[in-house]
């Protein structure tokens, strides 16, 4: 029976693999296409929603059920408006300067009112009489087909306080009764930046906080660029393992590699939309398989096929070699809530069931799952494995680079197993929630003469509100991106001498 | 410095060769370009290196002096050449180029304008982010710093990357020629703002654009003018901030218990390891980390905005 199954989940594999080479997108997509994964911008960064497009696709937007078929074919970059009517389509495309004009026209009273502008919020007392119209009236003037903007009009002409506000103030409101009654929606293509954006912003914990700017930073200090063979610890979804993939665009290799049997989950990187060249560079080796000399990769049984189904059986947990694996249990757990999360994150866009599992090596990602499935019962996936041949390339001539975003695990330990294979001159740059594990790593380095360049960052990042006569850095700012501790690996022999 | 071809870049079997360029590593502060010659030398305050014999030698090796002391051989990266080039203009550093680069969305294949080109810093990064088959043009108004720019890229082996090109972009804008093929674009201007009529002419849609101001007044006047035609207006700082690590050593001693002043101490902790010496004290060692006193406060704001679909 167990045959059976596995023999129909290679099939149904291979059959997946063979649909998503064929509607494998070009690099650099400009426009959207069925199954393509966008992040959709509602109301200037206020909701930030992951969806995959399909015409059955749907969203909720206030308490509106809208279908994203609309946005299948549009380039990214395109901006919709929610219609208020009931037999308007929910979604409609508008230009970016039909939505501004509104503010184009009060930005041009307010340059010649700013001189004489001697309002401010004295008399304004807020006891909630100031708005006219009741939330029926509203419901009134949605039932007669009203337009999102005239409604806003509407809530603007029956307000007694509106004229007694500064430009400034009467713009803030507006603004936020347009995101109310006219919410704007932006189509927008997921990267590394938007991806890493989004997450921080929503469940910041499953990057493990890594922020936008220190990500761009590993990937300087890991010098990741063409033909690199990049050796990773992604205990973080995917996001580095996809930033990483992003940059080397179909060139060289990046080894995800992890300690123990199972693979970290990663499925961050199905949003990236990665077409098949790209895909193929991404490879999961356990470091059991990196740390054998060239000889045993000889005799090796490291099966060079298409990934297999192996069942999480009893048998496989007693073989893991417990002393390997740094944190016990850790990404099990972590995999499980996982789960649960991603199912929430998607189940309110009515995301479609495709989900290419061959590509990503977690079994966690099946949404038919659901959260009730032990972990012990589902389908291991290991995930595209490396060829043999790349194998013994690495071992013969050294990763280029090493980048370890394992925020919470021992750091020290993944360090000094994974620095001996990499090239010498190689950098590497070790992402880390907490310092003082990287300060007792730098130092061993420092110590053992492994590494030189050695150094401790941690990042600051601050935005700004730029105005006319408003401007200041935003009032909330992310105090805390995690710290990285990068270096260059030296080889550590016997100096030559003149 | 970029491994366009694969069987050429960095690994455990390409040694240094006659002609290659070696970053030399003395400390962390101290860092130089040397090309390696055969017959030459390379002098510094540890003494006199033949360079003949660093050939033959892998990347990362550590050489010595007729003195003995000792320098590492290092292989240049577009970070290590930030800090070695020479600075023609003020450049950019790591926090603000890996941030550019990110966020700008520059991956392989992507064809980037960049003004001015200063002495190439940001340059040669965009060039490894758009390899092997995207193309970084760029521009200065400055003839010679151009020339000293082009010199450099060809010495690195970024000439079929890179192609820079001698042009006043605030008077004339960019070429007509790329209308409309620009992924990114990037300016490091004095008056950004007379350049962003060209750009929206030069973006692909939902293309970005990136400016990089010292001053707050350069940015408010770029943003109002970006407001006609861009969308996802944005301005950020990044700095980093740098830790020193140094093992403590703590001591405790029975005679300074009762002071209030004294070495800095770690809590008392009562353990059966309390052992003390003939003088009555013990001594543990910790190794801690804090931040560093000195560090760089500005560099300048980056604007960060994407083309409008109309």
């Amino acid at each position: 029976m167990a045959q059976d199954h596995s023999a129909d989940a290679v099939a149904v594999a291979a059959a997946e693999c063979q649909h998503l080479a064929a509607t494998s997108p070009p690099t650099n997509p400009k426009t959207t296409w069925e199954g393509c994964s966008v992040l959709l911008d509602i109301n200037d960064g206020d909701r930030l929603v992951f969806a995959r497009l399909s015409p059955a696709a749907t969203l909720k937007i206030g308490n509106k059920k809208c279908s994203l078929g609309p946005l299948l074919g549009c380039p990214f970059g395109s901006l919709f408006r929610v219609g208020n009517g009931p037999g308007e389509p929910c979604l409609s495309r508008c230009s970016h300067s039909t939505s501004g004009a509104s503010d184009n026209a009060l930005q041009a009273i307010e340059e010649e009112s700013i001189a004489e502008d001697s309002r401010d919020n004295r008399l304004l007392i807020d006891n909630n009489t100031a708005q006219n119209l009741s939330s029926d009236d509203i419901d009134a003037m949605r039932r007669n087909g009203a337009t999102g903007d005239e409604i806003v009009e509407a809530l603007i002409s029956n307000s007694a306080t509106f004229k007694k506000k500064t430009v400034y103030s009467q713009e803030k409101y507006k603004r936020k009764k347009q995101k109310k009654y006219a919410p704007k929606v932006l189509l927008r293509k997921p990267s590394a930046r938007s991806i890493c954006e989004t997450y921080f912003k929503k469940f910041p914990a499953r990057i493990g906080f890594l922020r936008v700017d220190t990500l761009s930073l590993l990937l300087s200090m890991a010098n990741v660029g063409v033909h690199s063979d990049v050796l990773v610890v992604d205990m973080i979804g995917g996001m580095v393992t996809g930033a990483v993939a992003e940059r080397l665009g179909g060139t060289g290799y990046i080894c995800s590699t992890y300690f123990g049997v199972t693979p970290y989950p990663s499925d961050i990187i199905r949003m990236f939309n990665f077409n098949s060249e790209v895909y193929s560079r991404i490879v999961h080796v356990p470091v059991s398989d990196l740390s054998k000399s060239l000889d045993d990769f000889v005799h090796s049984e490291i099966s060079a096929k298409a990934p297999s189904m192996l069942p999480e059986s009893a048998e496989c947990r007693n073989s893991m070699d417990i002393s390997e694996v740094p944190i016990q249990n850790f990404d099990l757990i972590k995999e499980k809530s996982l789960n649960n999360e991603q199912t929430s994150v998607m189940s309110d866009v009515g995301e479609s069931q495709h989900v290419a599992s061959i590509l990503c090596p977690s079994g966690a990602n099946d949404l038919e799952l659901g959260h009730d499935t032990p972990i012990t019962d589902k389908l291991v996936n290991k995930g595209r494995q490396a060829p043999l041949e790349t194998m013994k390339q690495w071992k013969t001539n050294g990763f280029s680079g090493l980048i370890v975003a394992a925020p919470e695990a021992e750091v020290g330990t993944i360090v000094h197993k994974l620095l001996p294979l990499l090239a010498y001159s190689a950098p590497f740059a070790i992402y880390h929630q907490y310092l003082q594990p990287l300060a007792a790593c730098m130092h061993n380095l420092q110590t053992s003469k492994l590494a030189i360049s050695l150094q401790i960052s941690e990042p600051w990042l601050r935005e700004y509100q730029v105005l006319p006569s408003r401007t200041h850095p935003l009032m909330q700012m992310s105090s805390f991106g995690g710290y990285i501790l990068s270096g260059i690996r030296i080889r550590n022999s016997v100096p030559s001498s003149i | 410095m970029l491994s366009l071809d694969p069987s050429k870049r960095n690994s455990l079997q390409r040694c240094i060769c006659d002609g290659d360029l070696v970053i030399v590593y003395e400390r962390h502060d101290r860092i130089k370009a040397v090309k390696v010659q055969k017959g030459l030398d390379f002098q510094n305050r540890f003494g006199v290196f033949k360079l003949s014999d660093w050939i033959g030698q892998p990347f990362g090796s550590k050489v010595l002096s007729n003195k003995g002391g000792f320098i590492y051989l290092l292989a240049p990266t577009p970070e290590l050449w930030t800090l070695v080039l020479s600075h023609r203009t003020q450049i950019l550093y790591l926090a603000d180029i890996s941030f550019v680069i990110s966020y700008l969305e520059v991956v392989p294949g992507c064809l980037v304008l960049e003004s001015g080109t200063g002495s190439g810093s940001l340059t040669t990064s965009l060039a490894r982010a758009v390899a092997p088959s995207g193309h970084v043009y760029t521009f200065d108004f400055h003839a010679q710093r151009a020339t000293l720019a082009r010199e450099d890229f060809e010495r690195n082996g970024l000439s079929s990357l890179v192609t820079v090109s001698v042009r006043d972009i605030q008077g004339e804008g960019f070429p007509e020629e790329f209308c409309g093929a620009a992924d990114s674009v990037f300016l490091d201007l004095p008056q950004p703002w007379l350049a962003l009529p060209s750009v929206r002419k030069m973006l692909k849609q939902d293309g970005v654009l990136c400016s990089f101001s010292p001053c707050i007044e350069q940015v408010q006047h770029s943003c109002e003018v970006l407001t006609s035609g861009f969308t996802d207006i944005r301005t950020f700082e990044v700095l980093l901030r740098t830790y020193e690590i140094r093992e403590e050593r703590m001591t405790t001693s029975e005679a300074d218990h009762e002071s209030p002043v004294g070495p800095m101490r770690k809590k008392r902790h009562c353990t059966p390891h309390d052992v003390d010496d003939s003088q009555g004290e013990r001594t543990a060692t910790t190794v801690t980390a804090r931040p560093c006193q000195e560090s760089r406060g500005h560099t300048g704001y980056l604007t960060f905005a994407r083309l409008a679909c109309s």
